[in-house]
């Protein structure tokens, strides 16, 4: 009786798992299969280093835009990623239980206010603030990275907490045992130990800052240009994409797929080196 | 000092957060009355309410949640429980961390293409559930595996040593005391899955008829708020639209912790 | 989990449960999908058609307008809406009527104090040549232009009547009228354009060539920037959406229409 329960969990487990990962190559495949031929029609070194994006006259130059994604990303995980951090290392190791069982659903709250919400009060707040400020119309890469550090906060600080909860409180007291203060066993042996899970939250959030399009769209003003300093209008990637989906046929279409597979390999990249920065100091 | 540094960083986050709720709640919750509520939207959004769309809100996330989360959780336990760590699950780890970073308007084109033309279902909240669904799922097997790979060896062993099966193991031993993470994901999840906008658009529609059945179109709070707001209809709306928006993730998470700490407490006596 | 926990879980699988099996009386179903600035109106026409005949229901979709005629030409939907200045090709299979227009307001910051431009002067501003206010008498100042996306109807359209120019690349770029508005009403120098049925107190609309875009001057043919709302439909399409769609065309709808923002199509 036991054994059958056994196999049968085991049995259920292999295809629901199989046909979750099937779902995701699905959508894998969907993308290369739209854009690929197009990459190989125009050439890979006109499409990545090309200027001009022109989509009526065949010009798909998308340079620009793989800088832009790349500023506002950086941006938004420079802001983004050390107040998560510090964020969840305090509330976890240096306040008390009842108050942070008030503030973690409060900052959780904000993962689920739409982009758009977040866009439309980057444009009716942050962008004059930036332009009467910084100057420049306001719209720039700042605006977007503010925008999307503020976004991608939730995703760092639930997760960071959760996996610095979960290091045994057995690990905190050996430190404390062996002399250390209070800040060092939280530097050296806790937030070592929940380092896995602090990373998978930078990579989850750099994901969503990379392919987030809404709130990008209404901040960052769209221009095709690399930009030349933080108040400069930039396009991103993903903003290339849902600005002239709704009416690109054909070529353009193509073209725009192909910009997601150019997505899809930057994160590839984004991830294999932040993989291989935990390898490497987990080496030390 | 090093302390201080973390509680500046945590005040700033708290503060610019809240900013934020308030801003939204101060500019929307005027707006929001019983009628408002309860009522279905008139004259192109401009008067009347949002009862059609609350209703979609709650239902197209929980469909979407009730399938990514089986499939999720399942995926993960079975990534970290039954295979060896080998090149297969690295590559399979990796590929899903990369599909969480492209942008939703894909995942909408994929969802238009497949289900709504392809397999004929139209605009459909199962569409959009089953979209939704694809979306999160990445999120979902992450958090999911980060929170059962941090349960600690010694408790399964133990649980062997006391002759339960593996699936008894996961199930009364490593779920329950990676409980708090499976909830974060699901919750990060839920919370994507109510501020997705363009790829609801594209597969579960923006009707703003009640909905009868799976197969009918609905209209979320963030698609209402969408059009709205982008289509200039009225302003006073889309923020009060938001404040509901708002208020309505706050409950769902407190009811989603609650229950996760009822249960923790019940099993720990 | 005979709990609180459960007894959710169940009533949550029947509530799926019931939905997915429907409920209610069969009624023709009529979709219409498309151009999002239409949608609004589209509803209010079929809330005030579906209460003389019930027999009908009558759903719309966004998506945009190249959504609306790819959804008309593969079946998704019986109806597309799209604001175009022109058709394009795969469009020629299907039948096409103009449903309303929409005049296109160039628009202002109120802080500007110019209040005409002429056709020249907006065009040498959208192409780039000009990019002072001085050069068109307002103030010292770069000009901050604005336009829509390149798939915008009211892009190309607007482009296309002030003479084929290609948009500067200085130009921000934003994607739907709302957000344009709030921009225009944020930035002191800027310049943009949108649908002249939602120009409010926040901007102000300038005259061009010295009309003014109001219905008045829109109807004479005197102010030209205006672009066509088309629905494009199958030759098949059934009884009951051919009814709608001359519902569409009936004084009663293009009178709702105009009160709220549109010109009418005659």
């Amino acid at each position: 009786m036991r054994l059958n329960c056994e196999t049968v969990a085991k049995g259920v487990l292999t295809v629901v798992a199989f046909s979750a990962l099937a779902s995701l190559l699905l959508i894998a495949v969907f993308i290369f299969k739209e854009g690929l031929p197009f990459m190989l029609k125009v050439g890979l070194r006109d499409f990545l280093f090309s200027s001009t994006w022109n989509p009526q006259v065949g010009q798909f130059g998308i340079y620009p835009m793989i800088v832009s994604s790349l500023y506002v990303t950086f941006g938004a995980m420079v802001i983004g990623a050390p107040l998560g951090i510090a964020g969840a290392i305090f509330m976890n190791e240096f306040l008390p239980r009842s108050v942070m069982r008030i503030i973690k659903p409060t900052i959780e709250l904000l993962a689920g206010i739409p982009s758009v919400v977040f866009g439309f009060l980057g444009v009716m707040v942050l962008a004059p603030f930036i332009r009467a400020h910084l100057g420049g119309p306001g719209l720039s890469v700042l605006a977007a990275s503010v925008i999307l550090g503020i976004m991608v906060l939730p995703t760092v600080i639930s997760i960071s907490t959760d996996a610095i909860g979960a290091v045994p409180n057995s690990y905190r007291e050996g430190a404390l045992a062996l002399g250390a203060t209070r800040w060092q066993s939280v530097h050296m042996v806790t937030i070592k130990a929940a380092r896995s899970g602090i990373i998978a939250s930078i990579i989850l959030a750099m994901g969503r800052a990379l392919g987030e399009t809404m709130a990008v769209i209404m901040v960052a003003g769209n221009t095709v240009k690399v930009p030349h300093a933080v108040t400069d209008p930039v396009r991103t990637l993903t903003a290339n994409i849902a600005l002239e989906m709704a009416n690109a046929t054909g070529m353009a279409r193509e073209a725009l797929f192909a910009t997601g597979v150019v997505l899809f390999v930057v994160i590839m990249i984004l991830n294999a080196v932040a993989m291989s920065a935990i390898k490497g100091r987990g080496n030390k | 000092m090093a302390v201080t540094v973390l509680g500046a960083a945590t005040l700033l986050t708290v503060v610019v957060l809240v900013f934020i709720i308030a801003f939204v709640l101060v500019k929307g919750l005027p707006g929001v009355t019983w009628e408002f509520l309860s009522s279905a939207p008139k004259d192109m959004g401009k008067a009347g309410g949002i009862f059609p769309t609350l209703v979609g809100t709650v239902l197209l996330p929980l469909l979407a949640i009730a399938i990514a989360l089986p499939l999720g959780v399942g995926t993960a336990v079975y990534l970290t429980e039954y295979t060896r760590e080998n090149q297969l699950t690295r590559a399979l780890r990796f590929g899903t961390d990369c599909l969480a970073g492209i942008p939703s308007i894909i995942f909408g084109l994929f969802g238009f293409i497949f289900f709504v033309v392809m397999l004929k279902m139209g605009w459909c909240l199962l569409s959009g559930a089953l979209t939704l669904a694809i979306m999160v799922l990445p999120t979902i097997i992450r958090t999911s595996e980060e929170a059962i790979r941090s349960v600690p060896n010694a408790y399964r062993e133990v649980s062997f040593s006391l002759g339960a099966t593996r699936w008894e193991t996961v199930l009364k031993v490593v779920l329950p005391n990676a409980l708090p993470g499976i909830v974060t994901g699901m919750i990060l999840g839920i919370g994507r899955s109510i501020g997705e906008t363009a790829a609801v658009i594209f597969t579960a529609g923006s009707s703003l008829r009640m909905p009868m059945s799976v197969f009918d179109s609905v209209r979320t709070m963030s698609v209402h708020f969408y059009i709205l707001a982008r289509e200039g209809i009225s302003n006073e709306n889309a923020y009060a639209t938001a404040a509901v928006l708002i208020i309505s993730v706050l409950l769902i998470n407190l009811v989603a912790y609650s229950m996760m700490h009822r249960f923790i407490a019940k099993r720990s006596k | 989990m005979r709990t609180l926990f459960g007894k959710v879980c169940s009533a949550g699988l029947v509530t799926v449960l019931v939905l997915a099996t429907g409920c209610g009386k069969p009624r023709e179903n009529i979709t219409l999908a498309g151009s999002t600035a239409f949608q609004p109106f589209a509803e209010k026409l079929a809330d005030q058609y579906m209460t003389t005949h019930p027999e009908v229901s009558i759903t719309i979709q966004g998506g945009g307008s190249a959504l609306g005629i790819q959804s008309a030409l593969s079946g998704a939907a019986q109806v597309g809406m799209a604001d175009l200045v022109k058709l394009p090709q795969e469009a020629a299979a299907l039948k096409s009527i103009v449903v309303a227009r929409d005049g296109i307001a160039v628009v202002l910051n109120p802080a500007n104090s110019i209040t005409a431009l002429k056709l020249e002067q907006v065009r040498g501003i959208f192409s780039g040549a000009v990019k002072n206010w001085k050069e068109v008498g307002g103030p010292d100042h770069a000009i901050a232009v604005i336009s829509r996306e390149a798939g915008s109807g009211t892009r190309s359209s607007f482009e296309q009547i002030i003479g084929g120019v290609a948009l500067t690349g200085e130009a921000l770029v934003q994607d739907s009228n709302g957000t344009i508005r709030e921009t225009v009403a944020n930035d002191a120098h800027s310049i943009g354009y949108l649908s002249h049925g939602l120009v409010n107190e926040k901007i102000k609309s300038v005259t061009v060539d010295g009309f003014a875009c109001t219905e008045k001057d829109i109807m004479s043919g005197q102010y030209k920037l205006v672009r066509p709302v088309f629905l494009v439909y199958k030759g098949d399409a059934s009884p009951a959406c051919k009814a709608f769609l001359d519902y569409m065309l009936s004084a009663e709808a293009q009178e709702l229409l105009h009160q709220n923002g549109l010109i009418r199509a005659k």
